[in-house]
């Protein structure tokens, strides 16, 4: 509880109430992380449980009896007769396990790799940095897709769809992890030369000990806003090889799955099918971002 | 037991200041070093305070580091009661790190941010295992508090919850804990207020005659280091150019150098003094001068001081390294 | 205030607003400073000396803004001008010398392109009688080899002779008061006394006041005429140097005093004052010092003690109340 007050009472709480982009931001994430945890609560079918299709209910439009079975769905539904609503809360429920997925492994390689990149120096430093470097100058995308290549070749066939979204993790996790091993090494540099380190060095305390237990939680504000920044990032990367037909498989379609899908009927006129996921993606990418800049803006004290 | 807690002999350190391989084959230049320690010794008696005083460049917080084990000596050695500090060897340093402690400058950044108070001066004793028990190391915590002027509540607040002078206090409890017996104080008190200095100098003082602690007290400013030293040396570009007993050095300072610095104290009693032989700035240590380095500021200087290398001469309480003291000029 | 005030500020007020409530910074501050006169200001981190210096200038940091008060430059109030005519003043009339001698010079020009500048904005002379001037300058200020060495960058130069730049050019535009923020606390000791005694010779030859903002009583007792010793935003004691530093009156000052080792001293122990100043969101009722003055009494805790007359001084403290009738020590 006195946590909780302390919390409260926070400058950055202090902060957050005084700006609407943020709590708007923060609100709408809530909302759809909510609404992805619970969907099989919240709509009436799983629409990747053949059995509780009906495809006499394909291309019902939005808001409008179908012709045929008389039923009505919010968002409409598509070929199969999934409800739109529901696709897109299932496939967000994909496209967020797999975006924190890919940001959890990323921070875990790179403020480890950061933190010993630091710390220790020399010719250690300049191999993981030199790495860090090359990676830089390809586009992330290019990174995942090469490593989604990879483990296809080496995946038996049967085998594919189960693994895909673990390759898809550890795809978007490596061509992430660069940006947290940048800021933590930098924040390591600064805080190596801190007394307080010196005081643990002097005492005989191990390298591990001090990387871990003094130096990492000093340097986790700014892992937070890159963390955040990097969820969007990585869900949009995900929906982008999900488009490209790379990622999540259609069996378990993640938003960029269902955009890919619906981009089909686009010209036909059933405009829901791709809308709506579209949206749906839109918000939660700019929501995170927008929450990831406000973080960073406060927690900044030169801003202060 | 001898009376010699700690002894500093021929202590060197030189830094690499080249700069990077490319650019030096580019621009021709050579390799540079800085010598920031140049051939120093001195002895610290049990007991005693030993204070070390330098302007900026003058190598008194290296060879503080040096001392307590954080930075490895170029040349020389430091020797602790009777045993040699070698800081390659980890089981030599582990027996010898629990009897020495240190106080550094900046009382924000010597303590963790991120950690509880009673962490803090915990550390230690979980460090060397002298503390049997997470109850006996409360009570320690909260004992060790109490001697440097706070209370148990304060154990498990956060270091932004102080002042800088309860800082210091805390930063003091942390390195008392491992009960050393020796502990550097590098301008413990420099970063503080004068009237917070004096509640930590007089505190610093009392813990001494209470736990007879030898002290390593290195500071820049000559009257503080008047009010704590028992013996004093007065550093200059990396080299000790004077030693003395606390009172000699004040009454009659023999080295140019320290007489300079005397007379560069501002001056409380208004008596009117001037600063009229303060000259100069100084130089480079990248390249300093030759001979004795500070000839080129010294209002005594002769034909021997820019061509030779002065040797420590004896004086009243101590020695001094200049000619125009070995030869009796001042 | 009498005819040869040069500066004078009234009851100066300087507030912060934050989330916790308005936070008064600055708190009744009242002082002269004579033309010719050094006047040191001296007082712990955070008594608002600095403060008072930014004010005067009229550059204290939004949020924080003058509350109450005037401040009077001769007889022209400047408290409440436009950001443009202050900047006529800073520089012309009013100039500043800081701790970190880099703040004040722009790495990018040559000594002689800021000192020509600065010269030609503030006095109507060529280029080249502004160089000759700019010369001149340097040379008063200490600078060996000063023609040769005017075309160096800042950078080109050390600590102390960054300072001596510095000072040029602060008094390259002739300006009546100088206000110099701890000028000295970033050089060795050495240095120090050098640039403390080009600062008061070259003020002193050319009769321009100084506003010198210092924690270091040594370097007031050197160089001030008159003291200002601040207190938790508030003036405690202001007086002849001489007076204020063998005879304190106020309690504060007295503490402050003892608590500075000196050269000459022989006592084991020093003075201590308990505590540390309040911080400015915690600064109790009555007198700001009572929770840490050893002669507190009823009084002090109740009512605000504002500076009075005494002798030569004015000192914020009930024990010189006239009808109280406390002794002085």
């Amino acid at each position: 509880m006195a946590s909780l007050a302390r919390a409260l009472d926070s400058d950055l709480a202090y902060k957050f109430r005084r700006s609407p982009v943020a709590m708007v931001a923060a609100f709408i994430v809530a909302v759809l992380i909510g609404g992805a945890v619970f969907a099989p609560f919240i709509t009436t079918q799983n629409p990747f449980d053949p059995a509780q299709l009906n495809l006499m209910n394909g291309f019902t439009e939005p808001l409008t009896p179908n012709q045929f079975t008389g039923e009505s769905f919010i968002l409409g539904t598509d070929d199969q007769g999934r409800d739109v609503y529901a696709t897109i809360l299932y496939g967000m429920r994909i496209s967020l396990f797999v975006g924190f997925s890919a940001v959890i492994f990323a921070m875990v390689l790179g403020v480890t790799l950061g933190l010993v990149s630091g710390y220790v120096g020399g010719r250690t430093d300049t191999v993981i940095m030199r790495i860090a470097d090359i990676q830089l100058t390809f586009p992330a995308i290019l990174v995942a897709l090469l490593i989604f290549g990879i483990a296809k070749g080496i995946t038996p066939p049967d085998r594919r769809d189960e693994v895909a979204i673990w390759v898809l993790i550890l795809a978007i996790g490596l061509s992430e992890w660069v940006q947290f091993a940048r800021v933590v090494r930098g924040a390591t540099l600064v805080e190596k030369g801190k007394e307080y380190v010196q005081a643990a060095r002097l005492i005989g305390r191990s390298s591990v000990a001090i990387m871990v237990r003094h130096i990492l939680p000093n340097t986790l504000g700014p892992v937070l806003v890159i963390a955040t920044i990097s969820l969007a990032l990585a869900i949009i990367a995900e929906a982008t090889l999900s488009f490209l037909g790379v990622g999540a498989p259609p069996t378990q379609p993640s938003l960029g799955t269902l955009i890919r899908i619906g981009q089909e009927f686009l010209f036909s006129g059933e405009w829901w099918i791709l809308f709506f996921p579209a949206i749906a993606l839109l918000a939660l990418a700019l929501s995170v971002n927008l929450l990831g800049d406000w973080l960073r803006d406060a927690l900044n004290p030169k801003l202060r | 037991m001898s009376d010699v807690l700690v002894e500093v002999k021929n202590l060197t350190r030189v830094f690499d200041v080249s700069v990077p391989w490319l650019n030096r084959v580019l621009e021709r230049q050579e390799r540079q070093f800085l010598r920031a320690v140049d051939d120093v010794s001195f002895q610290i008696r049990r007991g005693e305070t030993f204070a070390l005083v330098g302007e900026s460049g003058s190598g008194k917080s290296t060879i503080a580091k040096m001392i307590v084990g954080l930075l490895p000596a170029s040349g020389g050695e430091i020797v602790f009661d009777g045993e040699r500090l070698d800081t390659s060897s980890s089981a030599a340093m582990t027996r010898l790190r629990s009897r020495f402690q240190m106080i550094f400058q900046s009382p924000f950044a010597s303590l963790n941010p991120r950690w509880r108070v009673r962490d803090i001066i915990a550390e230690p004793m979980h460090a060397f295992a002298t503390v049997d028990g997470r109850r006996a190391t409360e009570r320690r915590v909260d004992e060790l508090l109490e001697l440097v002027g706070l209370g148990a509540a304060d154990a498990a607040k956060f270091p932004h919850e102080f002042s800088g002078g309860q800082r210091q206090r805390i930063a003091i409890a942390r390195a008392l804990s491992s009960n050393p017996e020796f502990i550097v104080c590098d301008e413990p008190t420099s970063a503080l207020d004068v009237s917070v200095q004096a509640q930590i100098l007089n505190l610093m003082r009392d813990l001494q005659d209470e736990l007879g602690l030898t002290y390593l007290f290195i500071s820049h400013d000559l009257s503080v280091v008047r009010h704590m030293a028992n013996r004093i040396g007065v550093l200059y570009l990396g080299a000790l150019v004077e030693t003395a007993e606390g009172k000699a050095l004040f009454d009659a300072p023999r080295h140019p150098y320290t007489r300079m610095l005397l007379e560069a104290v501002p001056d409380l009693e208004m008596s009117g003094k001037t600063h009229s032989h303060v000259k100069g700035e100084i130089p480079n240590p990248i390249s300093p001068p030759p001979g004795c380095t500070f000839h080129p500021r010294c209002p005594y200087r002769f034909e021997r001081c820019p061509n030779e290398v002065p040797k420590p001469v004896p004086t009243d309480t101590g020695e001094a390294k200049c000619f125009a003291v070995e030869e009796g000029r001042i | 205030m009498t005819d040869d005030s040069l500066l004078s500020v009234r009851d100066l007020v300087v507030q912060f607003p934050t989330r916790h409530g308005v936070l008064t910074a600055l708190d009744g501050i009242s002082f002269d400073i004579m033309r010719g006169e050094v006047l040191g200001v001296v007082g712990e981190s955070g008594a608002g000396k600095s403060m008072t210096g930014s004010a005067i200038i009229g550059l204290i940091e939004p949020p924080g803004r003058i509350a109450g008060g005037e401040i009077w430059l001769g007889d022209r109030r400047i408290d409440n001008l436009s950001m443009e005519a202050m900047r006529d003043i800073r520089g012309k009339r009013i100039a500043m010398v800081f701790q970190d001698p880099l703040t004040s010079l722009n790495p990018l020009f040559t000594i002689a392109d800021q000192l020509v500048e600065t010269i030609q904005t503030h006095l109507r002379v060529s280029a080249r009688e502004a160089r000759e001037r700019a010369i001149g300058l340097l040379d008063d200020v200490g600078i060996p080899a000063a023609a040769r060495r005017i075309d160096d960058y800042p950078h080109q130069f050390s600590g102390g002779m960054r300072q001596r730049v510095v000072i040029a050019l602060a008094l390259a535009g002739e300006p009546e008061l100088v206000i110099a923020d701890e000028p000295t606390t970033a050089l060795d000791v050495s240095v120090q006394a050098q640039i403390i005694d080009v600062l008061k010779r070259l003020c002193a030859e050319r009769g321009t006041s100084v506003m010198l903002i210092t924690h270091d009583m040594g370097v007031i007792a050197e160089t001030a005429d008159r003291v200002a010793v601040l207190y938790a935003g508030r003036l405690a004691e202001i007086g002849p140097v001489r007076d204020v530093i063998k005879h304190a009156l106020h309690p504060y000052t007295h503490g402050l005093m003892g608590s500075i080792p000196t050269l000459a001293q022989e006592e084991d122990r020093l003075i201590q004052i308990p505590g540390a100043m309040p911080r400015l969101t915690d600064i109790p009722p009555g007198c700001p010092f009572n929770p840490r003055c050893p002669r507190v009494f009823d009084r002090c805790h109740v009512e605000r003690p504002d500076p009075m007359p005494h002798g030569t001084r004015r000192v914020a403290c009930w024990l010189y109340d006239e009808p109280q009738g406390e002794a002085a020590p």
